[in-house]
């Protein structure tokens, strides 16, 4: 027989679990989504997503007292109510993209679409806006968007990772942003980050040359939350994907990338056959001429090794 | 004492007994619901008109029919495709392949795809995971480009998630067939300029 405690703390536990379940609506405002908390902390990933060039900004939020779990060192968990934001920016704000942990383990996705004069930010409908009209064609993804590409990592948080938020940032990596208010130094400094091995705030990718680990770098940034090792990847034989654990053959990821066209794809913006697929309007031309002159390089390293 | 041995035994004796049993017969359940799922995902692959496009047609005795020695393995990659059709006089939009694997349009060509359990050109390395969500949100591999007409995903995705695992299930159990799908030619293009 239950006693009336078993009762109450049955009772609890249900009430707990609606509440993580049934989260609030999402705010219809950018402010109300803790952006403004003081304890908001920039950042800043050393291979950031192509975007066609539109200036980003980037911020997480964790719940006070909680800390990150980096047991798995390529897969950080996350506590829940942690929240992320992104700001695209062309020339003023456009739109802010925002993720959170909920209280079942699962993340929720949203954008926010600035007004003309940069002064408030509101919430996208779910399926996206296809065109912005004051802005050329720029589209606000739909939340199944965000899902495609978030949803198919060994984490949804991309681009703060171990190797992104590395102390020791790769200067040749295209794109890059200066210093924000954390890498992983500072995470571990400020204690918000659990069970990282010691000694390993300075990973960086595994590389025969600064141009090779610039290149594999840009292709993790850029492709490794769809072309991975875990069971939501996209069915490719592809992983693009850098462990900071074990550091895979640049060798193989080029034979691969070889046979996947892939140079054709990532100069091409046909819808039909571009990567990344989702995202893009426009070439990366910087990235196109790094990966061009890394394959290049690696064509006259294997001919010289032949007898 | 003895006694109360014996009455500790029995139930513990009926415990490993139902156990055994049930571990006995949880492999014929399990057979007994693959194969009514499998059932099911034929049913559904049969009434949903998947057969029209992802198989190749032919000319049979009767006439135009779905060639079913090639079942669901998608166009034929022997019948290459160049470039897209070009429309005659009057309101026409859409035109087809003899095979009605390939249609043009003003997407371009589209390509149906090979849906047999084939590892390297089929769905052989997909999960059911890949398969629900690109036949939800209408993306190649759930991820990637749009899935093209007259694929009618937007009334698949109205399936249920237990019979779009049921689909699944029965496309994995029918004969796999190597089969590569070309990718879809743009609009004006040609196959040529689409594979630089």
């Amino acid at each position: 027989m239950s006693s009336p405690a078993q009762y109450l703390v049955a009772a609890a536990a249900a009430l707990v679990w609606a509440f993580a379940v049934y989260a609030d609506p999402l705010p219809e405002h950018l402010r109300d989504t803790g952006l403004y908390d003081p304890r908001t902390l920039s950042f800043s990933p050393q291979y950031p997503l192509w975007s066609d060039g539109a200036h980003k900004r980037r911020w997480i939020n964790l719940p006070p007292g909680t800390a990150i779990d980096a047991s798995r060192p390529d897969a950080w968990q996350f506590p829940t109510g942690t929240r992320l934001w992104k700001e695209f920016s062309l020339g003023g704000p456009v739109e802010t993209r925002f993720i959170e942990r909920l209280g079942d383990g699962t993340w929720r996705y949203a954008a926010y679409v600035w007004n003309e004069a940069g002064t408030d930010a509101t919430l996208a409908p779910p399926e996206g806006i296809a065109v912005l009209p004051a802005h050329d064609g720029y589209s606000i993804p739909s939340e199944s968007d965000c899902r495609a590409c978030h949803e198919s990592a060994a984490v949804p948080v991309l681009g703060f990772s171990a190797l992104q938020l590395s102390s020791d940032r790769d200067p040749l990596a295209p794109h890059a942003d200066r210093h924000t208010d954390i890498d992983l130094d500072r995470l571990v400094e400020r204690g918000l980050i659990e069970n990282l091995a010691p000694g390993s705030t300075r990973p960086r990718v595994e590389a025969s040359s600064p141009i090779e680990r610039a290149a594999l770098g840009y292709l993790h940034g850029n492709c490794s939350h769809c072309h991975n090792e875990t069971e939501s990847r996209v069915p490719v034989d592809l992983t693009l994907a850098q462990s900071v654990v074990d550091a895979g053959s640049s060798d193989r990821v080029l034979r691969a990338l070889l046979r996947a066209r892939f140079l054709a794809r990532v100069s091409s913006r046909n819808p039909q056959q571009q990567m990344p697929p989702l995202g893009t309007r426009h070439i990366d031309v910087e990235a196109l001429a790094l990966l061009e002159r890394w394959i290049s390089q690696k064509s006259s390293t294997a001919e010289e090794s032949q007898p | 004492m003895n006694r109360s041995k014996q009455t500790c035994v029995w139930p513990v004796t009926g415990m490993l007994l139902l156990s055994a049993v049930t571990l006995a017969t949880e492999p014929a359940h399990a057979a007994d619901g693959d194969a009514a799922r499998i059932a099911r995902g034929k049913y559904l692959v049969t009434t949903s008109a998947c057969n029209d496009c992802h198989t190749p047609w032919h000319v049979g005795p009767a006439g135009p029919e779905p060639d079913m020695s090639r079942m669901l393995s998608g166009h034929p990659e022997s019948l290459v495709i160049q470039q897209p059709a070009t429309m005659p006089a009057g309101p026409w939009t859409l035109a087809a392949a003899p095979t009605n694997t390939a249609w043009s349009g003003p997407w371009g060509v589209s390509f149906t795809a090979n849906l047999t359990p084939d590892p390297e050109t089929g769905l052989g390395k997909w999960t059911q995971a890949t398969f629900m969500q690109a036949i939800r949100t209408g993306r190649h591999m759930g991820r990637g480009r749009q899935i093209l007409p007259p694929m009618p995903f937007a009334m698949y995705r109205n399936f249920t998630d237990e019979d779009l695992g049921a689909i699944f299930v029965y496309l994995r159990s029918i004969p796999a067939i190597n089969n590569r799908v070309p990718e879809p030619l743009p609009p004006g293009a040609t196959a040529a300029a689409a594979e630089k």
